[in-house]
């Protein structure tokens, strides 16, 4: 605790010992001393509680990072090598492959769909033998301590729609996101930290026309409380942080006191309980203000840790930034952290920006497991890396056209890989055919998926629910079956 | 008074008996185990059971292979209650992989509920309301007798009480509220201190807080604790708040988070849309209190109703305020069926409190609704004259135009400007025609004159060096390179431009001192290669063909900065010394928007190291391309032909590049476009908004297989949901005979779900708590007679929603104090009961709105375009890549009422919490409490400016009285006097700002130049800044955030 931390939990306790108190309602006063109390005692934030109940087992992961590669990498250029395909290049893809699939506007019209090989070329990497792209140097040495699945697939061809339904399970704005799902049932360890943080990054030249749309780590039918909180890449990193300009720590200090004085004393008239949560939550604001600034203090890093993650990493707002920022979240208890980066929706430019969408994450997402490992937390987090979707097997565009080639969005198999917290190490589960086309292989579902991720953190995804509209909601809907095959 | 206590026994026996009741203990029970396998879901139904319906072939009554289910008054002999009770795993009910259990208390109840003979009922909500009797003494009487089983001592002291008691309901609600709380031991509070009354009705019936000046007419009317006289003082001042024009701008903030109204579409681009004029519409109706049956009526089929008025056709905009996604790639009718979806959906909650999403794809699980009923239901909304696709600036058809006389008049105005323009460049191309023979003998002889491309500097964005390098905008637009100097380099540079058509870009490259040799690039010799260039636009690759270099070395053309190889490069050795250019043609075009985003990306990775641009400058053009180069050798070969010899091509050729590079004519046609292009803003700015309007020919209606807008079912016709009374046979099938359905007096549901959340306005939570879904999963009314006789009051009343609203609030049970009685917060947290009155934190918005209020900021101003007010720098920039931009306003707009602030569908106001997204319908949200929302209060310039101009309000009240100020600013925050210990601690607080501001002028200074209405310059800065931080803090107190 720094001496500002020590004194503002001094304060609050000095306070709701204080005479005035005896209004505030019991239970409530009993709960939040309880929670000053072992804040105090174990060091450890207490945070928002969970569900009564939670974890229902012993979690594998105690928390999330998240890395969403919006857009869409093309599964063929990364991580799913299809050497056969070298046969069919610029023919015609078989129509028994294609099977009158649902592509979207851009090339359902398309009169041709030629068969695009990988762009760039593969090796073999680490113990596993996992083929990777040369365009990702970095994520191939950390091949042994990832699990690919090769075999995922989704239902939605369209983006927002198509990360809707892998961050709520509803491809409709309107239900809760992942992290708040796991905010909601499991709490957060941080007292002073939002329990799911929101990061976004996008390309540098922004190619790719992706937006962040709140929904994405909206609470839906649960309580606001549970959204995830965007930290933004410029100014304030959470809106509203900073006192006024003129109005001094010392001067808000005193301002607080006083309020929580005379909160108090109405408190003892009036005997509502939620004068006492908003006495917390004023005094939580300002525990916040402190936190955050030194959260992105990166000032003590050391310089093989910032070099590590790459040239990019002290600009706020990249990508770099963000995993760097992740870690440091993950340190301190925040339960789900989600990092988008918006780059990866190359219909027209695969020749061009795939390579440079590549170098921007490949450096920084290695880094974050290296990071992780090299202090102990990848045994208990969960590292998530991949997109709303694959891309199409076949060109986008006219193949004469080199440097305008692309590919379409592609939901019938594409790869992620998961590494940490409570997964196999170096190992690839599912396939998909000789084109990259269709899973052949354990096929993994978008609710299964979520499935698996709720399981990790020690939650049957089929018990947490909640009712809305007369019914129990979850994320899995009514589907979701945990793939083992992932599991350590 | 006595009237309403006619006794009527029957009404509360029911409530008496201990008998277990269908509709309150057993249905819940069956519906949220039983349904998914034995409920309406036809597909999902297991063993040919039904627990939803008494009758029928898979009635759980009959008697098949010697098994039934439910054998009445024989529980033995009752298969359910053996299959609940059995310890058998494979047998037992609820199966063991559903997860779903029953508690011993709730099996007994299914089997107490079979012994006493299984009485079946049908779910209260789909049965329509009748008017329950007033409960008089005697019903009161009677749940004295029933709690006398329980706790005779309390009901001794009640029936002591009891003709003191009698005498304390004002209206109906208040014998029903107190028939109850007498039944539960309870009695109610006593009323509010009339400042407290005065502030809660002002903030409930206007959204404002009352001055001090109107607190004191309040009390003065009210008289001296004379109950008769502050009975009428509280009449007078509900009916003028219900007079107030505020009232309206109140009322109408629920109903556009029902009707999910914004000011943009949503989805990719987020482009923006004109409906406030259906919001103001709304606002109208409310004030002028607009029968709800009409409010309906206009608003679903406001066009269908003969010869409609422009106002009737604007209120259609309810089932347009929906979001349209326009993103690339989409397929329009896969849009315009979810839009479908959305209105069936919107529809069913706010009119019918009944869940339908889960119809889109089978059967309702819990509540009697089949699939293709939500699908007849949906052929009211499947024929409008839509695509599903955005067809002009935001706005998708059907439109409607509302051109004000005033914007007619301008749009008039621009259009004579545009043809005066179009006239004056035909005439001069006419005379130039004329005068080509001119041309073509100067251009012989040298001196034609041609036009020169009319470059414009980019505004540089953002800029960045892939490996270090520090890059600085320079005044002059160009950008220099300092710092880390590395091998190989990238640099990006992205711009924001709102020409309409960029025809070409020009790198310029520049030397400067300050780089090696006074070079131009970073290398020692002051060179560079640039290896490759690259653009976007609008997030797509720009096809760049080179014009021309002022200067190439040999081997390093400009083509080599385009032909993919990092290898080779445009570079201009030995001439690093002196300023270079070079031009590149745009072959793609790009953007609609008015504002586009560009990027460059500029290589510099040849082998030879450090040769990266040191300065350099891009500029763009509009200009035809035709001035990029030098005369073509065609012209001048066409030239050399003589004039009766050349062909036609020949002759276009000539006068084509003639025409195309004339100075002249360029310019008259550049002021064409831009005439042009100002009246077309004016125009798409003039006033026109989303309606409804049908098709010629309907569309015919399919159930959707998965609901999936491409997968047809069978066909389905024009209905609403069998369990709900029919429709008139002889109605048309349109959307109007289903608004009047929904309105029509048998409809058991609209009435009921209107009043209930008229009721969880006021009173934070509804009769019925899950406002949004009365279905059999739904919450049980806490007060099932009061909420039916509301309902047929409203009805009765003429769908008169101020009388609602006025019962209300006139109510004893609304007036009770708020404190919470001891262990009520225990036993009633939620305040079912109605023992106090309600006390909660006040919604967001109104919060912003009573800051302006207290601080004398606020506009009246009512109406009329969004306005956009304070918010933290970079917030849509953010989530739109730069892409749009937000341009806050100035003056009075920043002190509007909140409901007028511009809502960005992808991004809503950063100040608000606990509001609905805007982007589908929501009837109900919530009241949290996290550390973000104290931070806004305490941070944003908002309550920050609010708190300077209430700490004027309160110097100037008093100059010298420091107690008098305090006293003051604390009445305008709270509607109430400070007391003493409260009043000490103030001027404690006081003391302790003017120390701390004394010592820190400057930061005083700070404080108080928050916002952008300016101090008072007459004030001295540490006590203005002193009272601003004490006024931030009355801002903040919890009374003032809360309604009490």
């Amino acid at each position: 605790m720094t001496p500002q931390q020590a004194r503002a939990a001094h304060l609050t306790r000095r306070q709701f010992f204080s005479k005035s108190a005896v209004g505030i309602g019991g239970a409530a006063l009993a709960s939040l001393l309880e929670q000053d109390m072992q804040a105090a005692t174990s060091g450890l934030p207490t945070g928002i509680r969970g569900l009564e109940g939670l974890p229902h087992f012993a979690p594998k992961a105690k928390r999330v990072i998240y890395l969403l590669q919006n857009g869409a990498p093309p599964h063929l250029d990364t991580f799913d090598w299809k050497p056969e395909m070298e046969k069919f290049r610029g023919q015609e893809i078989p129509a028994s492959v294609l099977g009158g699939k649902r592509f979207s506007t851009m090339t359902q019209g398309q009169k041709q769909k030629l068969v695009l090989p990988a762009i760039t070329t593969f090796k073999q990497y680490g113990k596993s033998g996992a083929w990777v792209s040369d365009y990702l140097p970095h994520m191939a040495g950390i091949a042994d301590d990832l699990c690919f699945v090769k075999s995922m697939h989704t239902e939605a061809v369209n983006h927002a729609p198509a990360i809707s339904f892998f961050l709520s399970g509803s491809e409709q704005p309107g239900r809760p996101s992942m992290g708040a799902w796991a905010t909601y049932g499991l709490g957060t360890e941080s007292q002073n930290l939002p329990g799911f943080v929101v990061m976004t990054s996008r390309d540098k030249e922004s190619s790719c026309g992706q937006i962040f749309y709140d929904f994405y780590w909206g609470s839906g039918f649960l309580p606001s409380k549970y959204q995830g909180v965007r930290f933004r890449g410029s100014g304030d990193p959470v809106l509203y942080l900073s006192n006024p300009d003129g109005m001094s720590r010392e001067v808000r200090r005193g301002l607080l006191d006083d309020l929580a004085k005379l909160n108090e004393e109405h408190s003892a008239e009036y005997a509502d309980p939620e004068i006492a949560t908003r006495i917390a939550q004023y005094e939580m604001a300002y525990k916040m203000q402190a936190s955050v600034p030194e959260l992105t203090d990166f000032s003590k890093e050391k310089p093989e840790t910032l070099e590590m993650y790459g040239p990019d990493v002290m600009r706020q707002g990249s990508f770099a930034y963000n995993c760097l920022m992740a870690r440091r979240l993950a340190e301190r208890g925040v339960r789900f952290i989600q990092c988008f980066h918006a780059g990866w929706d190359h219909h027209s430019n695969l020749s061009t920006q795939f390579k440079i969408q590549c170098r921007d994450t490949d450096q920084p997402s290695a880094a974050l497991v290296r990071d992780l490992k090299q202090r102990g937390l990848l045994d208990d987090t969960l590292v998530i890396w991949g997109g709303e979707f694959g891309r199409t097997p076949f060109l986008q565009g006219d193949i004469k056209d080199v440097k305008r080639w692309g590919r379409d969005h592609h939901p019938y198999g594409f790869t992620i890989w998961m590494a940490g917290g409570g997964i196999k190490p170096g190992i690839t589960h599912g396939a998909t055919d000789d084109f990259g086309f269709n899973v052949v292989r354990d096929p993994v579902h978008v609710h299964d998926f979520q499935a698996t991720v709720m399981h990790l953190l020690g939650v049957d995804h089929e018990r947490l629910t909640f009712r809305f509209q007369g019914r129990q909601f979850r994320l899995t809907d009514i589907h979701g079956k945990i793939v083992k095959g992932v599991l350590a | 008074m006595r009237r309403l206590f006619l006794t009527s026994i029957a009404a509360v026996t029911a409530l008496l008996h201990a008998e277990v009741d269908f509709n309150r203990d057993v249905q819940p029970l069956l519906s949220e185990n039983c349904y998914q396998c034995h409920g309406p879901d036809a597909k999902a139904r297991k063993a040919k059971l039904r627990l939803d319906v008494k009758d029928g072939p898979e009635s759980p009554f009959r008697t098949e292979d010697e098994v039934t289910a439910i054998k009445p008054g024989d529980s033995k002999g009752s298969d359910l209650v053996a299959r609940i009770f059995t310890s058998d795993e494979d047998d037992v009910m609820p199966p063991l992989k559903s997860k779903r259990t029953l508690t011993q208390a709730q099996k007994e109840t299914l089997k107490r509920w079979i012994e006493e003979g299984a009485k079946w009922g049908q779910h209260w909500a789909f049965v329509a309301p009748k008017r329950p009797a007033v409960p008089g003494i005697a019903d009161c009487g009677l749940r004295i007798a029933d709690l006398r089983k329980r706790d005779a001592k309390r009901a001794d002291d009640l029936q002591a009480q009891l003709l003191a008691l009698a005498k304390w309901p004002k209206n109906a609600i208040d014998s029903f509220v107190l028939a109850r709380q007498l039944g539960e031991g309870l009695t109610p509070s006593p009323e509010a201190a009339p400042e407290k009354l005065c502030r809660r009705l002002y903030l409930d019936l206007t959204g404002l807080p009352p001055t001090p000046a109107e607190v004191d007419e309040f009390l003065r009317a009210c008289g001296n604790g004379d109950a008769a006289k502050q009975d009428a003082a509280v009449t007078a001042l509900v009916d003028k708040l219900l007079a107030s024009p505020r009232y309206g701008e109140r009322m109408v903030w629920e109903w556009l988070e029902a009707a999910r109204y914004a000011d943009t579409n949503g989805y990719q681009g987020d482009p923006v849309r004109a409906m406030w004029y259906w919001r103001d519409w709304a606002i109208k109706a409310l004030n002028d209190n607009m029968r709800f049956d009409q409010f309906t009526i206009e608003q679903i089929a406001g066009d269908l109703l003969p010869e409609p008025t422009q106002e009737q056709l604007v209120a259609t905009g309810f089932h347009r305020n929906h979001m349209i996604n326009g993103e690339g790639g989409r397929i329009p009718e896969e849009s315009r069926v979810e839009y479908v979806q959305d209105r069936v959906e919107t529809t069913a909650t706010v009119w019918l409190g009944l869940t339908f999403t889960c119809c889109r794809c089978h059967d309702h699980k819990y509540d009697p609704f089949k699939q293709s009923e939500y699908y007849s239901l949906s052929a009211y909304f499947n024929s409008l004259d839509e695509t599903g696709g955005n067809d002009s600036n935001g706005l998708a058809n059907p439109i409607l135009n509302l051109v004000a006389p005033e914007q007619h008049k301008k749009i008039e105005a621009l259009k004579v400007e545009e043809d005066k323009a179009a006239a004056g460049s035909d005439a001069l191309e006419k005379k130039l025609r004329e005068a080509q023979p001119e041309w073509e003998a100067a251009l012989l002889k040298n001196t034609a004159k041609l036009g020169e491309p009319e470059w414009q500097v980019i505004k540089v964005d953002d800029t960045i060096s892939e490996n270090g390098a520090t890059l600085t905008k320079q005044a002059d637009g160009s950008i220099l390179l300092s710092g880390k100097n590395p091998d190989s380099d990238e640099l990006v540079v992205t711009a924001i431009t709102q020409m309409s058509k960029v025809s070409a870009i020009r790198i310029e490259v520049l030397p400067d001192d300050s780089l090696p040799d006074k070079g131009s690039g970073r290398a020692q010799d002051g060179g560079w290669i640039l290896s490759e260039i690259q653009m976007l636009g609008d997030s797509k690759p720009i096809n760049l063909a080179p014009v021309r270099a002022d200067f190439e070395q040999s081997g390093s053309t400009l083509q080599n900065a385009l032909d993919g190889r990092n290898e080779t490069g445009w570079s201009v050795g030995p001439q690093f010394g002196k300023p270079h250019e070079a031009v590149f043609e745009l072959q793609t075009d790009f953007g609609y928007r008015a504002d586009k985003l560009v990027s460059f990306r500029l290589q510099f990775l040849s082998k030879e190291k450090q040769r990266v641009f040191g300065k350099f400058r891009i500029s763009m053009t509009d200009s035809p391309a035709a001035l990029l180069r030098p005369i073509p050798p065609e012209v001048y070969a066409v030239l050399a032909v003589p004039v009766d010899k050349r062909d036609d091509k020949q002759r276009k050729k000539l006068t084509d590049y003639y025409l195309a590079s004339e100075p002249r004519l360029i310019l008259a046609k550049k002021l064409t476009a831009a005439a042009k292009s100002e009246r077309k803003a004016a125009d798409s700015g003039a006033a026109r908004t989303m309606m409804m309007r049908d098709r010629a020919t309907p569309r015919d209606t399919f159930i959707l297989v998965k609901g999936a807008y491409d997968k047809f079912g069978d066909r389905v016709t024009h209905g609403t949901p069998a369990v709900l009374p029919a429709l008139p046979p002889e109605a048309p099938k349109n959307r109007l005979s289903l608004a009047r359905w929904l309105v029509s007096p048998e409809n058991p549901l609209t009435a009921r779900v209107t009043v209930n959340r008229y009721w969880q306005m006021f009173f934070g939570r509804g009769l019925v708590k899950t406002v949004e879904d009365f279905g059999v999963q739904g919450d049980k009314p806490t007060n099932p007679e009061l909420l039916d006789w509301l309902a047929r009051e409203f009805i009765e009343s003429g769908w008169d929603v101020k009388h609602i609203h006025r019962l209300i609030v006139t109510s004893a049970t609304y007036r009770q104090q708020s404190k919470v009685p001891p262990g009520m917060s225990e036993r009633d947290p939620e305040n079912q009961l109605l023992a106090r009155g309600p006390r909660f934190r006040l919604p967001s918005w109104m919060l912003r709105d009573q800051a302006l209020a207290v601080s004398g900021l606020f506009v009246e101003k009512m109406g009329g375009a969004p306005v956009k007010v304070y918010q933290p720098k970079g917030v849509w920039e953010d989530a739109t890549f730069g892409q749009i931009k937000y341009s806050q306003d100035h003056g009075e707009a920043l002190y509007r009422r909140s409901l007028y602030i511009f809502w960005r569908r992808i991004i809503g106001p950063t100040l608000f919490f606990d509001v609905s997204s805007r982007q589908n319908c929501v009837v109900k949200t919530g009241r949290t409490n996290t550390p973000l929302h104290a931070l806004v209060t305490l941070n944003d310039v908002t309550y920050v400016e609010a708190a300077r101009a209430l700490a004027e309000r309160m110097l100037k009240f008093n100059t010298t009285d420091d107690a008098a100020r305090l006293a003051y600013g604390f009445r305008l925050c709270t509607a109430r006097m400070p007391n003493n210990t409260e009043a000490q601690t103030l001027a404690a607080a006081l003391t302790r700002f003017r120390e701390q501001y004394r010592a820190d002028k400057d930061a005083g200074a700070m404080l108080i130049a928050t916002g952008e209405s300016k101090p008072d310059a007459a004030l001295a800065v540490p006590e203005l800044a002193a009272h601003t931080s004490l006024a931030l803090l009355l801002l903040n107190l919890d009374e003032t955030l809360t309604k009490e």
